[in-house]
């Protein structure tokens, strides 16, 4: 990697705060991200994982703070804009439209279109196949209304459709939560390939494994303020656990704002 | 000439019936049902249709000594008045499926009229002079458009201010009734322009036998053509196909239905009063007794076929009819993946307007005048024909066709109520009876489905 890919991050998450009510659900967090790299976002439930990324997406708007895509300062109100910026998102919620089958469901709001406007639903569905090939060979039921798909195939339903737009920077919210084994492993191999191709992933997960297994890096967050930054070559399970738990930052970490003081 | 339609009808269900009797009597139907792809509800929406057609009749003749629901007069008739409420029921389709409601579509229709009535009537005919060419022209657009804009305006208060449909068209249902009051203070406007009176129908209003048989041969072409490109779509990506008895079944079906219309249409002459002004305007010498001149298609069953037609295009081919079903499938997820939801949204309600617009210049063409009360209750015959149609208020489930189906039914539940003499209470009272009873059966289906 160049050195300015390692200077200027991908994306720069900087001092993002947002409240629901009294909750302060993500309370001054910061985080970064450059290309080709996965950083894993851990903590407790009801950390704020889910809410700082959907600030990221565009599904929330944010009370206060800046993000920065490549050194700019962005301009991110809904997910359309995200999406300008080459952001895709894969909800924890899914988020899929259940009454409209895979093929549309991969392409909805960037539709394929014949030459006289009209919906090419024969071309969305001839590529809906290979992506979905890729990422869940056994899965048949394109025809089908997602509403009738199991947990899993909805999954790999809205893990393809964020693929397939070629996306810079990639989010992805406990993708692997419906899926198993083999699926799982697919995914594995598939944030692998795309981190080759320099696409930046965040990752939520709960799977400490994983995490050590797919990422470079974690933000660890609890009561939705960041304990500390860490690579994970840097520290261990235990001590990652550590974070997530007691808010307990280890040698090998920077801690932040929400990190346990030690007096 | 009508038997004729029905018996060709009747002999494509026969033929096809024997074709296929060599399986068991049980599996035979659902057999049918697959092939032909033909859904449940269609039928069971078919079966009431034929029912309540055939019991008014009935009750017509046995009752009061005269069968005269299933006249050419009547079902002539009954296609003129459903015009109006099918137009507005495909728009009707797309703010149900999208979770709202739109209870304004009475009074806009209303507002529109009485507006389309004072530019022709109070004030175009003194700039351009009476009867000119444009008035009528300048009246429809004008009509559309105030349409459009209210519906629009309807789906920002819906979209951008979050108030919900349900108050905002309450709120218009009021407003605009009482607005279209203050605007002719009360009076009724007419006679409308000459040209625009047509497009209300009447005999000169109807295309006559001729036209009606080009019309309905082009649609007869396009249900073949359909046919044919969706099969050989399907054969080059190897698809599954129809049986090719089914597709026959299907095509006369749809053809049968067709030419029996027109058969029907063509078979109601115009009344003996028109006819002997008609003779005396062109010179005729044969005997007024002796001509027989065909309605034919009526301009408005024309003008809602062509909406039929589009609203279906655009509801399955376009992208903004697949955003209107993901949105009601899944609001939330429709806004995630990019769609502006609350753009669409006023979009929806801006075209039930424009089709409330449309349903006006019928309406009011058809009365030859805008009347204070024109399009009152409206709104529960439009809301009824989406629901009976398979519109469903969870969200996202509805068809176009169904809602043009559902048009027919209520429709006809109203005229031959009138036939048979019931009075407006009673009708309000069917009418409101009908309504909870569709829903209840939609609902019904629905947990079955699951
Ligand atoms: N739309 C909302 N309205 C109100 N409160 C919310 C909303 N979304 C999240 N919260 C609150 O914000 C806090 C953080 O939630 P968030 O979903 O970000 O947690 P998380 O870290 O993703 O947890 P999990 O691991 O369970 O997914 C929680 O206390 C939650 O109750
Ligand atoms: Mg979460």
């Amino acid at each position: 990697m160049s050195d300015t890919t390692h200077n200027t991050p991908l994306v720069e998450l900087r001092d993002i705060s947002i409240a629901f009510g009294g909750i302060k659900a993500v309370d001054h967090a910061s985080t970064d991200l450059f290309p080709g790299e996965v950083v894993a976002l851990v903590g407790h439930n009801g950390a704020g994982k889910s809410t700082l990324i959907k600030i990221l997406s565009g599904a929330y708007k944010r009370d206060s703070g800046k993000i920065f895509i490549n050194g700019e300062e962005a301009q991110i109100e809904n997910p359309r804009d995200a999406k300008r910026y080459g952001i895709e998102t894969i909800y924890q919620t899914l988020a899929v439209a259940d009454n409209v089958d895979a093929a549309a469901n991969l392409y909805l709001g960037r539709e394929l279109q014949t030459a006289w406007g009209t919906l090419d639903d024969i071309a969305m569905e001839a590529e809906a196949r290979k992506v979905m090939g890729r990422l869940n060979p056994n899965f048949q039921r394109f025809k089908e209304p997602v509403s009738k798909l199991s947990g899993g195939q909805r999954q790999s339903v809205a893990i393809a459709r964020a693929i397939l737009f070629n996306a810079r920077i990639l989010i992805m919210d406990e993708p692997t939560a419906a899926l198993g084994p083999q699926e799982t492993e697919q995914v594995g191999d598939l944030i692998k390939q795309l981190k080759k191709e320099g696409i930046g992933i965040f990752l939520i997960s709960h799977d400490i494994h994983d995490i050590f297994d797919l990422a470079d890096r974690v933000t660890v967050m609890k009561n939705g303020q960041v304990v500390g930054y860490a690579k994970t070559s840097d520290v261990t399970k235990d001590e990652v656990l550590g974070m997530i738990i007691m808010g307990k930052c280890p040698p090998g970490a920077i801690p932040g704002p929400g990190a346990l003081q030690t007096a | 000439m009508r038997e004729d339609g029905g018996v060709l009808v009747n002999q494509s269900t026969t033929k096809t019936t024997t074709g296929a009797g060599r399986v068991d009597r049980e599996g035979l139907f659902i057999r049918f049902m697959r092939a032909t792809e033909v859904d449940v509800r269609l039928l069971g929406m078919i079966a009431a249709l034929l029912t309540i057609w055939v019991g008014f009749h009935l009750y017509g003749e046995l009752v009061l000594g005269r069968g005269s629901f299933l006249t050419a007069r009547n079902i002539w008739n009954l296609s003129v008045q459903t015009a109006s409420i099918g137009v507005m029921a495909t728009g009707m389709v797309l703010v149900i499926v999208t979770r709202h409601i739109d209870l304004s579509v009475g009074s806009i229709l209303g507002f529109c009229a009485m507006m389309m009535a004072i530019i022709q009537v109070w004030i175009l005919p003194e700039y351009l002079g009476l009867g000119h060419p444009l008035i009528w022209i300048i009246a429809v657009v004008s009509g559309l458009l105030i349409g459009a804009l209210i519906g629009g305006f309807h789906g920002y208060l819906v979209a951008y201010l979050g108030i919900p449909a349900f108050i905002v068209t309450l709120g218009g249902l009021l407003v605009w009734r009482g607005a279209a009051f203050l605007l002719a203070r009360g009076e009724t406007i007419s006679p409308v322009d000459s040209t625009f009176s047509l497009l209300g129908g009447g005999p000169y209003g109807s295309i006559g036998s001729t036209g009606s048989w080009v019309v309905g041969i082009l649609i007869c072409i396009g249900i073949v053509a359909l046919m044919l490109v969706g099969r050989r779509q399907r054969q080059r990506y190897d698809f599954p196909l129809r049986p090719m008895w089914a597709e026959i079944f299907l095509g006369l079906v749809g053809c049968g239905v067709t030419v029996g219309f027109v058969m029907l249409v063509n078979s109601y002459p115009w009344p003996i009063g028109i006819v002997r002004q008609y003779a005396a305007a062109n010179n005729l010498e044969t005997p007024v007794k002796e001509i027989f001149i065909s309605h034919g298609f009526a301009i408005p069953v024309l003008i809602l076929i062509a909406v039929g037609i589009a609203m279906t295009f655009l509801t399955s081919r376009t992208r903004f009819g697949r955003y209107v079903f993901a949105i009601g499938g899944n609001p939330e997820a429709a806004e995630l993946a990019g769609i502006n939801t609350r753009w669409v949204t006023v979009k929806i309600f801006a075209l039930m307007g424009f089709l409330c617009g449309l349903s006006a210049v019928i309406a009011s063409a058809r009365l030859n005048s805008a009347t204070n009360n024109l399009g009152t209750l409206d709104e529960l015959y439009v809301i009824a024909a989406a629901v009976i149609g398979g519109t469903s208020f969870a969200g996202g489930v509805g068809t176009i066709y169904g809602a043009v189906l559902g048009a027919i039914v209520m429709q006809s539940l109203q005229t031959g109520m009138v036939l048979i003499g019931f009075d407006a209470a009673i009708q309000q009272m069917v009418v409101g009876g009908v309504l909870v009873f569709a829903v209840w059966i939609d609902t019904m289906y629905r947990a079955r489905a699951k």
